[in-house]
């Protein structure tokens, strides 16, 4: 175990990449990301990291370097936010389809308009079908850890697929906190050398991004959805060999209070660790509450969400993003699908929160359990509600 | 764990200020946290810096809406913002100020414990400069007690280099002359 060090979680995340052996990071500045994007700068400029810096004049173009550098071979880095995300998300699908092992950081943030810096999940949920492996994290030593597993995740012979970790804008990246930051050994150890698939190459030519009509597209569809669904395997071989090395233990949902709770909590992201205070609060009282925290978006975790959930009356599935127009958040839908089959299922309960950055205090998450214990009747199960709102 | 709100203005160094005190509360064996009011940043305008400390992990994510501590860097924002709001009713009033104790409880309608201390004229004495961030921080140390001022000098050193002493002989001075009102 190493020592507790304090340092902004986005620097420390530019700095865990550092240790990952990248080849090049192509990365376009963007608030609340901007703090990744140079500190990794700085670091390959003062020859701290033998890689390439790529800056480029956008996000879209960041992208499009990534992709060219991990088909010929790079190990390859990128991050943003919001904008900058939705901006790249033409290329999203193409990435994970030629199946390169980009890794890209994310600094949710809202989505304009209207213009907002603040972090919430709205860059993320357009992307949710890109096709890339999508992690969460509470704080700053899940980022660190993830950012580093990442790359040994993607480039599994059995994967080769792009990963994101989601790192809440400002409430995780411009926090100072301790953590304990592998040393440079340790990740030699655990992040084994990049061995490309394919590599473009003009003396060994292959095509990458190929042309496929009808004859052969359902194929490739049903291939990249059967590599995403069985990159859960590797995940989990991965999150292993880390609690080995390190002594810290992932999983794909994780829960706090959860085996004897009559109501459940559900939460992804930075709010998780508040939430986890109001739980301690309800209990105190009496109230068997309890807390599910989902790490792992994509590949989404069925098996595990309905274990977890199988024996609790009520859920309440916060969303920090709303699909509009839609039947509530896109957590809340994605519970409720998964459960829909299941002979024993919750009352389901949405709040979205958190939007833009609105801050929501333990005392907040502590009135959303009294409202859904109050609602005898489940007259509010199934619906969605923005939580705090003037109206 | 001891909350503390900062007041000062963009440019004054209110946010180094609760980084350096974060990472030097860490690696004297704390948990702390440091972070700004999160959103835009503009020269001299208000803004807010916040500061978390505790002997055990700190679960809590959301903002300090009452604090133990308040750390007044730009006594000119007395009368523009509410200064004390939420703060605890034991809790403690930091200004940087040469002002007298009578002055700030009457501009302020304040009764609680008050600490002042002439910190912009210190660091304009030490450093040269009338910028008194981390100067406070001395003051700061002496009126909660969260560590040792010793333990500031490694972050100090590493941010400041060769302007660390200066920083470091300010912070002391603060640190000796704050004087505390109950």
């Amino acid at each position: 175990m190493g020592k507790r060090i304090g340092m902004e979680v986005a620097i420390a995340v530019a700095e865990a990449v550092g240790l990952c052996d990248i080849d090049m990071a192509a990365v376009y500045p963007i608030t609340p990301q901007s703090h990744i994007a140079e500190h990794l700068s700085d670091l390959v400029a003062n020859g701290e990291i033998d890689a390439e810096f790529v800056t480029v004049e956008s996000e879209h173009s960041a992208m499009s370097a990534v992709i060219g550098a991990s088909g010929a071979g790079a190990r390859s880095f990128t991050a943003t936010s919001s904008q900058g995300l939705m901006l790249m998300h033409e290329l999203l699908p193409i990435a994970s389809a030629m199946r390169l092992p980009i890794c890209m950081a994310i600094a949710n943030r809202a989505v304009s308009g209207p213009l907002n810096i603040l972090n919430d999940h709205t860059d993320i949920m357009p992307q949710r079908d890109s096709g890339w492996i999508s992690l969460f994290v509470e704080n700053g030593q899940e980022a660190i850890d993830l950012s580093i597993q990442a790359f040994k995740i993607a480039e599994h012979k059995d994967v080769m697929l792009p990963v994101c970790v989601n790192i809440d804008g400002f409430q995780l990246t411009h926090m100072v906190e301790p953590f304990e930051m592998p040393s440079k050994e340790e990740v030699e150890k655990f992040l084994p050398p990049f061995v490309p698939h394919a590599t473009l190459h003009p003396a060994k030519p292959v095509t990458m991004g190929a042309f496929a009509m009808s004859d052969y597209f359902t194929e490739i569809m049903k291939a990249k959805n059967e590599a995403l669904k069985s990159s859960k395997k590797v995940i989990l071989e991965v999150w292993d060999e880390w609690a080995r090395l390190f002594g810290r233990a992932y999983k794909p949902v994780e829960t706090y209070q959860a085996e004897d709770a009559d109501v459940l909590m559900l939460t992804m992201g930075s709010m998780g660790e508040t939430a986890q205070m109001a739980i301690d609060q309800l209990r105190a009282k009496g109230i068997k509450a309890g807390l599910v925290k989902l790490r792992l978006w994509r590949p989404f975790p069925l098996a595990e969400i309905k274990a977890v959930l199988k024996n609790v009356k009520k859920l309440i599935v916060t969303d920090r993003a709303i699909s509009f127009g839609g039947p509530g958040g896109p957590v809340f839908s994605e519970i409720k699908s998964a459960m829909y089959a299941e002979a024993r299922r919750p009352l389901i309960y949405n709040y979205i929160y958190g939007l833009g950055g609105r801050d929501v205090a333990v005392g907040e998450f502590v009135g959303m359990f009294d409202k859904v214990l109050a609602d005898t009747k489940n007259e509010a199960a199934d619906t969605y509600e923005f939580w705090g709102v003037r109206e | 764990m001891i909350e503390v709100r900062w007041h000062g203005r963009g440019g004054q160094g209110a946010v180094t200020s609760v980084e350096l005190l974060a990472v030097s509360a860490i690696a004297a064996g704390k948990f702390a946290q440091g972070f700004p009011s999160f959103g835009p940043e503009r020269r001299g305008a208000p803004v807010a810096a916040f500061t978390r400390v505790a002997d055990k992990k700190i679960n809590v994510r959301s903002g300090i809406y009452e604090p133990d501590v308040v750390l007044v860097l730009d006594s000119s924002l007395i009368g523009l913002i509410n200064v004390t709001e939420g703060l605890k009713p034991d809790g403690k009033l930091i200004v940087n100020t040469p002002k007298s104790p009578e002055d700030i409880r009457k501009a302020l309608d304040y009764k609680g414990t008050l600490a002042l201390v002439d910190g912009t004229g210190i660091a304009r004495k030490e450093m040269g400069v009338p910028i008194a961030n981390t100067t406070m921080i001395g003051a700061l140390l002496k009126v909660t007690g969260i560590m040792e001022l010793d333990a500031m000098k490694e972050a100090i050193e590493h941010r400041f280099g060769r302007i660390a002493q200066k920083n470091l002989n300010a912070m002391k001075r603060a640190y000796d002359e704050i004087k505390i009102y109950n």
